[in-house]
């Protein structure tokens, strides 16, 4: 697992994946976007029935799911009416944008090779990403990692508490797909540099 | 050179009415996730910033908890603060002191 590289003469982003590691960046990748279509970025309800009805924009509170406040922070710190403003106009295209951005990688992986169900061994995928489809990627591998550490409750230097777990704690092994993400992000960022 | 012609001109209008607005700043906050490559890659992209101001901006986030990477009209910070949300860099607008 080498990660990304800039390939010069094709000006494209390439990695080889393994067809389970393949596997587990579509499933991530799926898990993100249904998560920020599931809890429906609705309006918040409103006392006045025609003010109800003519409001089709966005939602004015936060996420209820701990991932999703992360994903869409509050933009005021103190100032709940200005916050919920922003919130309505802008929420709305931030969940598409990570959606789409998330379905890049997805539909990469399956152009590339990887079958609606992986059943074989040994299968090699070869991913070739144009400059816009890896920050694309580059910006969903944070928005996984931001879910991935929101559940796992990541905290600043804390890296000795999950090397510490043992080998076969459930936890410990969403903390080592958590670092491999981060691995493909970090080498996502220098192919980028190393393009422009 | 030639002496200045007697020209009568209007007083020019200062509108002494006109402060310049309050200016508003991007604040991008600490956070355990983000890669620090991937936070100076953001902030050169972004913005256009270079390299080396971009180091020095994430830096600031990583050792204050926080920096003021933008400022300008409410507007804008807007826009820039949507901007951090979608690359998932937390980020808020505030009044500068």
């Amino acid at each position: 697992m080498g990660g990304f590289s800039y390939h010069r003469r094709s000006k494209q982003i390439i990695a080889t994946f393994s067809g389970f590691e393949a596997d587990l960046l579509r499933s991530l990748a799926s898990q993100l976007v249904e998560l920020l279509r599931n809890e429906v970025a609705a309006p918040a309800e409103s006392d006045d029935p025609l003010e109800a009805m003519l409001d089709f924009s966005g939602p004015t509170t936060e996420p209820e799911d701990p991932v999703l406040k992360r994903l869409f922070p509050s933009a005021y710190g103190e100032d709940a009416e200005a916050a919920g403003e922003f919130r309505r106009f802008t929420e709305g295209g931030l969940r598409d944008g990570k959606a789409r951005a998330a379905s890049t990688i997805i539909d990469a992986l399956e152009e590339a090779g990887l079958p609606p169900e992986l059943d074989e061994d040994g299968m090699v995928i070869d991913v070739e990403l144009s400059i816009a489809d890896a920050e694309a990627w580059m910006r969903s591998f944070t928005d996984i990692r931001l879910a991935l550490a929101t559940r796992l409750g990541v905290e600043d230097g804390d890296e000795d508490f999950w090397d510490s777990l043992p080998e076969d704690d459930p936890a410990g092994q969403v903390y080592g797909i958590y670092q491999w993400v981060g691995i493909l992000q970090e080498t996502i960022v220098e192919a980028l540099w190393a393009a422009s | 050179m030639s002496a200045p012609s007697p020209v009568e001109l209007d007083e020019p209008e200062v509108d002494d009415l006109v402060a310049p607005a309050t200016p508003w700043v991007t604040i991008v906050w600490n956070d355990p996730v983000n890669l620090m490559s991937y936070v100076t890659f953001v902030f050169q992209k972004y913005f256009g910033y270079s390299k080396k101001k971009s180091e020095k901006l994430m830096m600031e986030v990583h050792h204050d908890g926080k920096s003021a990477v933008s400022s300008g009209s409410r507007e804008e910070m807007e826009r820039d603060v949507q901007a951090m949300h979608e690359y998932g860099l937390w980020a808020t607008l505030e009044k500068q002191d």
